[in-house]
């Protein structure tokens, strides 16, 4: 039974996310309205994928209606129409993060294939045998594996910033890898399997007092943070359009245009050149440099009506509502007899990762999912952040700006019906 | 819930909870190792093989109530088998869990391994159930490699 005084906490509640209507919202998301094995659809794993709003889905299809062409080549008025889109889309998500310039902005099919990028082109220019990089203990695969692949091809070596039991990095371990062998730093900004918020501004600055630049994996944390890369000074900044309500196969990076003009390609092809002979080939300016091939020009155009929409109900909106409905789902979670959080920072975002005692967390979502619940269950493409924490598998409720109190009750419901059949 | 029920059969609970042959077997000379990288699930298989005889079978690891219940009655109704009918059993399982719905068995051929019979409604848990096997699979033949089932 709820007090008359956690009923009064809830109204107040309410009422601080005035300004933001949720069943609004809902509205604009067409897929909620469904039923899955004959429940309503409870979508809890945004974190994985987000939902996209009927705008975003209009403007892809607009696009392939009546605007498809290819861009930056043709002298028709079709593609003289895409390449604007593209454009406006470019210059979109460079306002988004406040970047200076659109020319910081590239695109790529993802977060994942930014850091490669990163990678591949900087990485690759700048480290030599017995360098350093460092990550945190906290990262996505996407986030470990491209620089180990570094690593192997350039003789560098990888550090990691350990954590602490609630899932906060150890910025006093940070100071003390910090040296002068180190060449990079990169780190997520909001842990997709903890929730985790890094203080990133902060980690920038002891890395940039050792003349160390930083790339920001924001993949979890574009959808629920208003993101300004100057404010942060970040050297790179790197998102998926999928979790941000856009498309899937489109994502950026923010990089320093300094640094990208003394970047060498990412891959060749055609659109990243001035002028190719058998003999010699000059590169195009920044961005096109970086963008071999035809690019995903709806996934960017649809990237582009995302951030319109999230520009429209508001950033700090969604992000106070969230904070308030990551509250009500961590209290209804906590108590839970036998229910263990994992990830328990004091500055979160979103993400509520679990263990039940006795059941695998891929039977909770078996289970979940006759319920209509949709969440994520195992590793989460984070092994390593698992492991520190002794587990193999978690079970992850993950929101967003359309989730509700009453999804998460939902939630807590399924998770009594686990316990039940597995008692 | 009558589905989950199909699913998460008294029998599966209960060697979930309580797991048969579940340690390291000592003297073993066929070990396989098995891996579900879509849940991290892991599963060592011990044998102590003779003669062409699974003597004794054992396994460890961590994985979902449906890995972990097949594993246990897995290692249960092959001791004493000989390879042939291991691998014989095997195909049976697998052929139970990939049929279509509605089919029935020959419950002399599966034995209580028809208790998973319901995973056949649950397409993404089939490669749960089928981890053990497929390691077993790997140790008989005596491969070194690990096992995975993507």
């Amino acid at each position: 039974m709820r007090t008359i005084n956690e009923l009064a906490a809830q109204q107040t509640m309410r009422a601080c996310s005035a300004g933001f209507d949720v069943e609004r919202v809902r509205q604009d998301f067409p897929i909620l309205r469904q039923q899955v094995h004959g429940k309503p659809l409870v979508y809890l794993d945004s974190a994985a994928t987000s939902q996209k709003p009927q705008v975003v889905i209009d403007a892809v299809t607009r696009y392939y209606q009546a605007e498809n062409s290819n861009v930056h080549r043709g002298i028709h008025l079709l593609s003289e129409r895409a390449t604007e889109l593209f454009e406006d889309a470019r210059a979109k998500v460079a306002r988004f993060l406040n970047a200076s310039d659109a020319r910081e902005i590239i695109f790529v099919r993802g977060a994942t294939e930014g850091i490669n990028l990163v990678a591949q082109s900087y990485g690759k220019m700048s480290l030599t045998a017995g360098d350093e990089i460092i990550i945190s203990a906290m990262e996505h695969h996407s986030n470990i594996v491209p620089w180990q692949i570094l690593c192997q091809e350039t003789g560098a070596a990888l550090r990691v910033i350990p954590i602490n039991d609630d899932g906060e990095l150890l910025i006093d371990e940070f100071r003390k890898l910090l040296n002068a062998r180190t060449r990079l730093v990169s780190v997520v900004h909001v842990s997709n399997a903890l929730g985790t918020i890094n203080p990133v501004k902060q980690i920038i600055e002891m890395a940039h007092s050792h003349g160390v630049p930083v790339v920001i994996d924001g993949a979890q944390a574009a959808p629920h943070l208003s993101v300004d890369v100057r404010a942060l000074d970040c050297d790179f900044y790197v998102l998926s359009g999928h979790k941000l309500f856009a498309p899937t196969g489109i994502g950026i990076v923010f990089g320093k245009a300094h640094l990208l003009e003394a970047m060498p390609p990412y891959q060749g092809g055609g659109d990243m050149i001035l002028s190719v002979t058998f003999e010699k080939t000059l590169y195009n300016v920044v961005p096109f440099k970086f963008e071999a091939g035809t690019p995903h020009i709806a996934g960017a155009i649809g990237l582009g009506a995302a951030i319109d929409y999230l520009t429209e109900v508001g950033l700090d909106k969604i992000a106070a509502y969230e904070r308030e409905l990551l509250a009500y789902a961590t209290d209804a979670l906590s108590a839970i007899p036998g229910l263990r959080m994992i990830g328990t920072a004091k500055e979160k975002a979103g993400i509520l990762s679990f263990v039940l005692d006795g059941v695998h967390a891929h039977d909770i979502g078996t289970i979940l999912d006759q319920e209509g619940i949709a969440i994520r269950t195992g590793h989460h493409c984070a092994q390593p952040v698992l492991q520190r924490f002794g587990v193999p598998a978690t079970a992850r409720a993950s929101l967003a700006l359309y989730n509700t109190q009453e999804e998460i009750d939902a939630l807590v419901r399924g998770i009594h019906k686990v316990t039940t059949l597995f008692g | 819930m009558s589905d989950l029920r199909e699913l998460y059969q008294e029998v599966i609970l209960d060697h979930n909870k309580r797991p048969r042959n579940f340690q390291k077997l000592e003297g073993a000379n066929r070990t396989a190792e098995g891996y579900n990288p879509l849940c991290g699930d892991q599963i060592t298989v011990y044998l102590r093989l003779e003669d062409g005889v699974i003597r004794e079978i054992s396994f460890q690891g961590s994985g979902c109530a449906i890995s972990k219940a097949s594993a246990s009655m897995m290692t249960a109704a092959l001791k004493g088998k000989t390879k042939a009918e291991a691998e014989d059993l095997f195909e049976t399982f697998h052929n139970m869990l990939t049929s279509d719905l509605g089919v029935t068995f020959d419950p002399l051929e599966v034995g209580k391994l028809a208790a998973f019979s319901g995973v056949r409604e649950f397409p993404v848990r089939v490669k749960c159930a089928t981890l053990p096997w497929h390691t077993l699979h790997a140790a008989l033949e005596g491969k070194g490699e690990a096992v995975s089932t993507e």
